[in-house]
């Protein structure tokens, strides 16, 4: 076989092509956890507490074991006796499998009933009694840290008495105060309280395992809703003392993550406790109420932020302190260092000097997290609060939104960029992403527009945000989960007749890594991807690797990808030269085939080459053409964007309509621009919920509301407008095919701009801020304040 | 979420349904749509020993117009009555009503006698019925009654004034004189929520275009679905202008109780009930006068 | 508490079984029949993962008792493809990119197909408020709109679509 024309088409990097899963899922052929039945399988159901905090003074299972079907049931004096009553976080507190004396949340898990059936497991849970004695809650965490304030944790005795669970900061104290004592001399100040509250991720696929125990070979199985099953097998290993080569993890098909199956939750401990004491497969699935309700909940955060400027609005300083309540245990997923996450990322797009950044955390009676819903580690708060100051800034000095961002923006000749709170920024472009974003919604029209509005006593609004994002961590020495360095890996097989089999080390839930991570390998050896089959989440295939959240599946494992894929070049090429009798220096490279330099008649595919690597190799190398690499990036990546949202308000009602919504997103390289867009989409829609319509509230009891999707409100297709999309690309300059990772970035940059623009509707009239959600009651209880309510 | 045990019987005629609700008296649920019992069953809220299947009962399912008077059988489904013709046409208050209850799927299954019988204050089908003035049939072991819609709902939420041996069989609305037009307006947090508030309201006018009749019934502002008496009575004699309109719309704020919950505080919803009336009406009047 | 004998017609297939009458129809589908591609979101009829169509009508099948479907014809996701061809919905969620985690996909072809037997020619309003009882996390509903544009139009006018262009898995 001779090619004498330019190499096949191979669908590599920046082609829109169709997705290899889809296949499966479009039948009803996925295979989600709660897909698998093994024969013997047994159920499981939770006895939660009712109450938020209070004494468990007796737990009776005598009727529940009397349930027909009731197999057995686990309680935490179980647990304790065993050692496994706690279990680690991933933010280094102990967290109750089974709480065996005191609940400290409601919802909290005190029994796990296993059963021959869903049915019969949930009757039997429902047959638990159990006595508690309510003890006073601590909801607000302004009132945690009071001197009367109850103490939630007596269980950690290494530490003071106190709800505290760590204060933290970072940045330059004094140079921040001196500025800040300039601007207030000679300049402009401006402060403001912001509350990013309490989310949840909800993936429409709630979490759930099924544990089966194999007393013969000692083998432990575990197939469950995991971003990071090899971190899961580690911890797994950690907890219970079983050897680590023992335990399979299996993360099968994941209906949506968005951080919510990062950590790993009571349930699935128990899981495995009740298949080691049944000697029978379990299963547990959590139903939607326990979802939102026990695991991963999101930001939380009550931040005050100073902005320091001078008259002009060119800013100095940024002073942020920020309340984080991380509920009964700190259970926050995210780098052992920083235990804020990268909220110190809160500079984001603007050239300060000087900022400070103070986090206190505490405890309070609610369920324990929190984990970055769709976002790197805080980036969501940090991004939502300076895109915020940026506009009450603007007010002040009496600027446009648009212009006092294009005076501070970080300029492109300044990357890579060390910010005042020590990051280093890859590269960016910011002025260019505003201009196009401005440009293509017609941004000086829209301005004409909303005056003429006003005048006619019409509420228009429109609102920037120009966020920089952090995201892809490691590197490994400055980042880690609970010790774990975070690079990714990747090992890729190509077998004799040049099929590929790739297996790697992140874990998708349907951010499309069969085919996206197929498409780098297309690039770089030249193979069609339909040849590339891309494996993961099985930790008894799969090489290690730390899984996929804070969008640094393409920025490591992707990495690790590309650079294994070259290795695998590097070798053909030596066997290519073997077989053409050429030196390696002779041979040029096109997709799919190495020919010889001046005669591209004469040369080998790669498909040739792979099946000489396997039946006439060159005696002075090793058969075969496999390889495998772990990635340990050189530095996190900045991906970006400028965001314009249009808003109407209603004023009789106070409703807020998105009547357009653009996004201009650079996310470097991008590998396969249908998928970009379809993250972009459902990333901006994560960002409309917590903006206008999520939250997870509490009441003064520490019962939590919006426990189910009747009142935790997810966007219909009816709240969510057709988005518009435009990209810059400004490639990473240390990422080996210059991309960055996109799958966050909408949700951290889109809250701000509906929120600048309902604030921008309402500027006019003296608002500066609401707080998120935007409810229609918020703006019309503004509206009446203002004289701006009719029916 | 996991219902309990209970019993299962389906029902093969009304008379059989009817046979069965007498011999299990209050253990007994009927079972139409089942958006509002399912959940409720899954939550472990309601716990019947029985249930009476109706959804076999395809002769409760019809949507005709006979002496005057507009016949929905109870087990229509709000589908059917949001996509009827006859319906758009003549009832939009209606078809209004039908096409903001929960969400399309649910339309499929979800009953218009259900949406009532269950008495639920967020249902959306009591205000409509109550600005109408619908009768309904109730069914029971000694035959048909007739039950003013102002009558079916008691002072408590959940609650009607069906015995336990009776079923909901028709719904029985006025056929729409000349002037006459109605409205049901609906503030919702999302598509497929209850009411933050609701307001239906309905207007005849005679030739001079002063009000005959005027209905107001209000959507999850009290424990029970409200009727504007006072706010209807505002109305009544006036020419419909807008300081008429305004003037009931406050009226109708003054008459609903609402409380502050995830859907808003109190005020909030108080003020809504005022805006959505005002509005209401305007569309009341322009339908009624020959607009949309 | 009471067992209840049903024999039901699922993608022509004639399916009995004995059922507590309190079993709900998508617990019987998955547990009991192992078909898994209807699936499970919430309690409260609100997700619509759970879609199917009974009789022609789309229908959350988590609030729907399996004693309920004694008699009915149903319609899962497994019952589109005939005879080795995808319908044009799953192409069209195919062509158009109109899934990534593919959890809420079953559900969403099930409404959209009832959609469209309604209404063969849907405006964009109209799909959008026919897709509102079905959450989707991932997509933000863009190209779940076009996907149904897409079946929309292949059904009403089947050779005028013309095939997606490169792509794998189809």
């Amino acid at each position: 076989m001779t090619t004498t024309s330019a190499g096949p088409h191979v669908h590599g990097l920046g082609e829109p092509y169709k997705r290899k899963e889809d296949a499966r899922f479009i039948r009803g052929k996925g295979n989600y956890v709660d897909d698998i039945q093994l024969p013997g399988m047994l159920y499981a159901d939770i006895v939660r507490s009712p109450y938020a905090h209070a004494l468990i003074k007796g737990i009776d299972i005598s009727k529940a074991l009397q349930v027909p079907g009731v197999v057995a049931i686990i309680t935490g004096k179980d647990l304790e006796a065993a050692g496994l009553a706690w279990m680690p976080t991933l933010s280094g507190d102990t967290e109750a499998v089974l709480a065996v004396d005191r609940v400290l949340y409601q919802m909290q898990e005190v029994a796990f009933v296993v059963a021959e059936s869903r049915y019969a497991a949930a009757d039997g849970a429902a047959a638990v009694e159990v006595d508690y004695e309510p003890l006073p809650v601590v909801v607000d965490p302004r009132k945690a840290l009071a001197p009367d304030a109850p103490l939630l944790r007596p269980d950690k005795k290494d530490r003071q008495p106190t709800n505290q669970i760590y204060h933290w900061e970072t940045g330059d104290r004094a140079a921040t105060d001196a500025a800040f004592a300039e601007a207030e001399q000679n300049g402009v100040v401006v402060r403001q309280d912001m509350y990013v509250p309490r989310i949840h991720p909800a993936p429409i696929e709630t979490c759930g395992c099924v544990a089966d125990y194999n007393a013969a070979t000692g083998k432990l199985t575990v197939w469950m809703t995991s971003q990071a099953p090899h971190a899961h097998r580690t911890l797994f290993a950690i907890v219970s003392g079983l050897p680590e080569h023992r335990i399979r993890v299996i993360s099968p098909d994941v209906g949506g993550g968005f951080g919510n199956k990062v950590p790993i939750y009571p349930g699935y401990v128990c899981a495995v406790v009740a298949a080691l004491k049944t000697g029978r497969p379990v299963k547990w699935i959590e139903d939607r109420t326990e979802n939102l309700t026990s695991t991963g909940f999101a930001r939380d955060y009550h931040i005050h932020a100073e902005i320091a400027a001078d008259k002009e609005g060119t800013v100095k300083a940024l002073r942020v302190y920020t309340l984080a309540d991380h509920g009964a245990f700190d259970a926050a997923a995210q780098p052992t260092k920083f235990p804020a996450g990268l909220f110190h990322i809160c500079t984001g797009s603007y050239d300060f000097k000087h900022a400070h950044v103070a986090v206190d955390a505490v405890h309070t009676n609610k369920a324990p997290g929190g984990i970055a819903y769709r976002c790197s580690f805080r980036v969501t708060e940090a991004s939502y609060l300076i895109e915020r100051m940026m506009d009450t800034l603007a007010r002040e000095v009496g600027k446009d939104p648009a212009e006092i961002r294009l005076q501070n923006f970080i300029k492109p000749e300044a990357f890579p960029y060390r910010s005042a709170l020590g990051w280093t920024y890859d590269s960016g472009n910011y002025e260019r992403a505003l201009r196009l974003a401005m440009e293509k919604i017609g941004y000086e029209e829209l301005r004409r527009e909303q005056a003429e509005k006003r005048a006619r006593g019409e509420l228009m609004g429109i609102g920037i945000s120009s966020f920089t994002e952090i995201v892809g961590a490691g590197p490994g020495k400055h980042f880690d989960i609970a010790g774990i360095q975070m690079f990714d890996s990747c090992e890729i097989r190509v077998h004799p007749t040049g099929k590929v089999l790739a297996r790697i080390g992140v874990q998708t839930q349907g951010q499309g890594h069969e085919t996206t991570f197929a498409q780098i390998i297309a690039a770089e050896l030249g193979i069609s991807p339909d040849d590339v089959d891309v494996e993961h989440g099985d930790t008894d295939t799969a090489p290690y690797g730390l899984g996929t959240y804070a969008s640094r599946s393409t920025p490591v494992g992707g990495a690790a990808t590309a650079v294994a894929a070259r290795k695998i070049r590097d070798k053909a090429r030596k066997i290519a030269a073997y077989l053409l009798e050429v030196g390696e220096e002779d041979l040029e490279w096109e997709p799919g085939r190495f020919y010889v330099r001046g005669s591209p008649s004469k040369g080998k595919t790669i498909q040739e080459i792979a099946f000489a690597a396997y039946t006439n190799c060159p005696p002075y190398l090793e058969p075969g053409l496999e390889a495998v690499n772990y990635y340990d990036p050189p530095n996190l990546t900045y991906p970006f964007g400028s965001y314009i949202c249009v808003v109407d308000i209603d004023r009789g009602t106070g409703e807020v309509h998105i009547r357009r919504f653009l996004a201009v997103d650079d996310c470097g390289t991008v590998i396969n621009p249908m998928i970009v867009e379809g993250q972009i989409h459902g990333g901006l829609t994560q960002g409309l919920a917590p903006a206008l319509y999520e939250q997870l509230a509490y009441d003064e009891d520490g019962n939590v509301l919006g426990s189910n999707f009747q009142d935790y409100l997810i966007p219909t297709a009816m709240e969510t407008p057709r988005w518009e999309t435009a990209r810059t690309v400004t490639p990473s300059p240390h990422h080996p095919i210059g991309a960055k990772g996109v799958g966050e970035s909408p949700t951290v940059g889109a809250p701000q701009a509906i929120a600048n623009a309902v604030v921008d509707a309402l500027a006019h009239v003296g608002v500066r801020h609401i707080d998120i959600p935007i409810t229609p009651w918020k703006v019309w209880a503004i509206l009446k304040e203002k004289g701006l309510a009719t029916a | 979420m996991i219902p309990g045990p209970f019993d299962y019987q389906v029902a093969g005629s009304v008379a059989e349904a009817i046979a069965l609700l007498d011999q299990h008296g209050a253990d007994a649920k009927v079972l139409a749509g089942g958006h509002s019992l399912i959940p409720l069953l899954r939550f472990r809220l309601a716990s019947p020993a029985v249930l009476v299947d109706i959804n076999r009962l395809r002769d409760l399912e019809y949507i005709q117009e006979a002496d005057g008077t507009l016949h929905i059988g109870a087990l229509t489904r709000e589908v059917d009555l949001e996509a009827s013709d006859l319906i758009r046409r003549r009832y939009p208050i209606l078809a209004d009503t039908a096409r903001v209850i929960a969400d399309p799927v649910v339309r499929n299954w979800a009953t218009v006698g259900g949406n009532l019988a269950h008495a639920d204050p967020a249902n959306d089908h009591p205000a409509t019925m109550l600005a109408l003035g619908a009768q309904l049939v109730a069914t029971g072991p000694s035959g048909q009654r007739l039950i003013p819609i102002e009558q079916f709902f008691t002072d408590s939420s959940f609650e009607t004034t069906l015995q336990p041996n009776e079923l909901l069989t028709e719904v029985r609305v006025p056929a729409p004189s000349e002037r006459s037009g109605g409205a049901y307006l609906k503030l919702e947090r999302k598509v497929g929520d209850y009411a933050i508030a609701g307001v239906a309201a309905y207007v005849i006018l005679d030739g001079a275009g002063h009000v005959t009749y005027a209905g107001i019934g209000l959507t999850n502002v009290g424990p029970t679905p409200i009727k504007a008496r006072a706010a209807e009575q505002l109305l009544l004699g006036s020419s419909l202008d807008d300081a008429v309109i305004a003037q009931a719309a406050r009226q109708a704020a003054a008459e609903a109780q609402p409380v502050s919950d995830l859907r808003g505080p109190a005020d909030y919803k108080r003020a809504m009930v005022e805006t959505l009336t005002m509005r209401a009406l305007r569309q009341a009047r322009s339908r009624a006068t020959g607009g949309a | 508490m009471s067992i209840h004998h049903i024999r039901v017609t699922i993608n022509g297939k004639l399916y009995e079984g004995d059922v507590e009458a309190r079993t709900l129809l998508v617990h019987w589908l998955r547990d009991g029949l192992r078909l898994t591609g209807t699936h499970i979101g919430c309690d409260t009829s609100s997700c619509g993962a759970c879609t199917i169509l009974v009789d022609g009508k789309a229908v959350k099948s988590c609030t729907m008792l399996a004693v309920q479907a004694d008699g009915r014809e149903l319609l899962t996701v497994e019952g589109l493809e005939q005879n080795g061809k995808l319908h044009p919905l799953q192409e069209g969620f195919h062509v158009e990119h109109a899934l990534q985690c593919g959890y809420c996909t079953p559900g969403m072809m099930m409404a959209a197909l009832a959609l469209l037997k309604r209404n063969p020619d849907p405006s964009e309003q109209e799909i959008r408020e026919g897709i509102s009882g079905n959450l989707c996390r991932c997509t933000g509903y863009v190209n779940i709109v076009k996907a149904i544009q897409y079946a929309a139009q292949k059904l009403r006018e089947p050779e005028q679509v013309p095939a997606g262009s490169g792509g794998g898995g189809e």
